[in-house]
């Protein structure tokens, strides 16, 4: 039986991350952990410790990683790949491409430290172009679950998907947002406040923030609808067009850089079957720095009161 | 079963015709690996041409997949697919890519990317074992490759792991895109490099068939360290005209009596 956690709880998705892994080891045996000297960084740690044969381990060498995960789909078994967001979504992001995409091999990657969410480690670790690499490459769906909660329902899903997958883990704690009756659909949108005046649009550490600015904006007699936008690509077109049709403006936000995410997604969905007046909440391009990963969204505008603010520009 | 010596001839000759019609291609990188194809797919190798999907086949890779038209003729030869197919090359109509695809029947990965084909192969020999199957995984690795960074990282992982279905056959012919290896890039011993990793290291003429086809053999009864087997190669083998001659690399046209001077002077080797 999987335990989920409770709304409302700050859990860090690293922890859903080991959970989900030990619960899959002993659920089916077609698939296998590959890791490079970082479990104790993405949350695997307790599928190295309680089932070691199912973890191949890399060293530190991610582009051999990567591209052996190809040859490891070839034989039949599954490979998640884990590791950091800027060693697998840069560092090995051509072989990815070009070992994993390009062969449609059924691989999948995971990585932690993505966004500010990273906290302390600094610029060089808070990977804040991931969803823009993986979004560009043919075939590959991208995923950024909301919280730890989704994220357990998200796994067993993507191993099921024939297919390359990406899919963010969180590192720092942040607030529960769905109940353990969540149902996660690769593609499928899931609004989570009803609203009419504006939408947000969010992905990831965002979803809790944009209910918190939805919440204040209620008070102030402002009807914001949330939605939960946990599948990059593909996008859930129908979601979008009616944000665009029926409120007034769309919000988009995201731990990333504005350019190429969730944003940008939205917004190419948008101009092409319904314009909508938007505002972009991310990373201004820029690099992140040290600093605790809730001190760090209100210097950089990816707080609460960012999405409030850019909502109310919007109505 | 024809004389691999033959064999690789055939390959020489059909892969100049399939470079001629693409308009385009590899011409000396591809007459370096012609030896080592005839040895692998028409004796070494466990495969069956009419099942390239069957699970538990060997593997093989050409990392360094610029030489892939002798690739393509090789397995149009071994009966994968009719040699119209791989006369193709580099054709929209085909699945002949510039570099090798999976979608042409019997390629096992992708490559022409350089520095990834040890990697995935390491992968296929890491999942064999972990689904306790025995089939061996063959990867032809150039000197490009072994300037990558990605192919180290294969071979130490390789070693530590004694991959002893795992066989690196480097066809070492000396000369890169833009000027010789020594000038570019020098590699120095890489077999003594490889041993250091861990692996058992062979050297051999890497146009004998003979010492190809042993070296091979030698490898299946090696435990617990992977093979690398150093092939001391020409670029443009087979013809006077390619031999050691950087042109010849690639990617090059060949004119109607470039081809016709290659294919007589290979007919009558």
């Amino acid at each position: 039986m999987l335990d989920y956690w409770t709304v409302g709880e700050d859990v860090s998705v690293r922890d859903a991350f080991g959970r989900i892994l030990v619960h899959m080891a002993a659920e089916r045996s077609d698939w296998v952990l590959l890791d490079a000297d970082v479990a104790g960084g993405t949350g695997a740690k307790p599928l190295v410790t309680q089932y070691p044969d199912r973890v191949m381990q890399f060293g530190i060498a991610e582009q051999n990683m990567m591209a052996a995960a190809g040859g490891v789909a070839d034989t039949g078994l599954i490979p998640v790949v884990s590791t950091f967001g800027a060693f697998g979504c840069m560092r090995a992001h051509e072989q990815f491409r070009t070992a994993i995409a390009y062969p449609e091999r059924n691989a999948k990657l995971c990585c932690s430290h993505v966004g500010l969410d990273v906290g302390p480690d600094g610029a060089s670790a808070q990977m804040l172009e991931d969803l823009a690499t993986m979004r560009a490459i043919p075939g590959v769906v991208v995923i950024s679950p909301a919280d730890a909660n989704e994220f357990m329902k998200a796994f067993p899903v993507i191993l099921d998907h024939q297919g390359p997958v990406y899919m963010r883990i969180g590192r720092s704690p942040t607030p529960v947002v769905f109940a353990a009756d969540h149902t996660f659909e690769i593609g499928k949108a899931t609004r989570v406040r009803e609203g009419s005046d504006v939408t947000v649009i969010a992905t990831g550490v965002m979803v809790a923030r944009a209910l918190s600015a939805a919440e204040t904006l209620a008070a102030e007699g402002v009807s914001v609808r949330v939605v939960n936008m946990a599948t990059i690509k593909p996008i859930d077109m129908a979601e979008v067009i009616a944000a665009a049709v029926e409120t007034k403006g769309i919000v988009t936000a995201e731990d990333h850089n504005i350019f190429g995410g969730l944003g940008s997604a939205v917004a190419e969905c948008a101009a092409q079957h319904h314009p909508a007046k938007m505002k972009f909440v991310g990373v201004n391009d820029t690099f992140g720095k040290s600093g605790e990963h809730d001190e760090l969204p209100a210097m950089f505008g990816i707080d609460a009161k960012a999405v409030y603010a850019a909502c109310k520009e919007l109505i | 079963m024809p004389d691999l010596t033959d064999i690789a001839n055939t390959i020489r000759i059909n892969c100049l015709k399939a470079i001629h019609a693409g308009r385009s291609g590899h011409p000396g990188g591809s007459l370096s690996i012609a030896d080592m194809l005839a040895v692998l797919y028409f004796d070494v190798m466990n495969l069956d041409p009419s099942r390239p999907d069957w699970k538990e086949r060997d593997r093989f890779i050409l990392s360094k997949g610029h030489a892939c038209p002798s690739l393509y003729v090789a397995l149009a030869q071994r009966g994968y697919f009719p040699m119209e197919e791989a006369l193709k090359l580099r054709k929209i109509d085909g699945f002949a890519e510039g570099h090798p695809d999976v979608g042409m029947p019997g390629i096992d990965a992708p490559s022409g990317s350089l520095g990834m084909g040890l990697s995935q192969g390491l992968g296929m020999a890491l999942g064999g074992r972990h689904l306790g199957q025995d089939f061996r995984t063959h990867v032809i690795l150039g000197d490009g490759d072994l300037q990558e960074g990605n192919t180290w990282e294969a071979i130490m992982l390789a070693g530590h792991k004694k991959m002893d279905t795992l066989v690196a056959v480097y066809d070492s012919n000396k000369l890169q895109g833009d000027a010789p290896v020594a000038t570019q890039l020098d590699l120095g011993d890489v077999g003594a490099k490889v041993a250091t990793f861990g692996w058992h290291v062979l050297y051999v003429d890497g146009h004998d068939t003979d010492a190809l086809k042993a070296a091979l053999e030698e490898a299946k009864t090696i435990k617990g360290k992977p093979t690398f087997i150093v092939a001391d190669t020409v670029k443009g083998k087979g013809v006077s005209f390619m031999e050691g001659v950087l042109f010849w690399h690639g990617s090059v046209t060949m004119t109607d009596q470039q081809l016709a001077d290659a294919v007589k002077e290979l007919e009558h080797a």
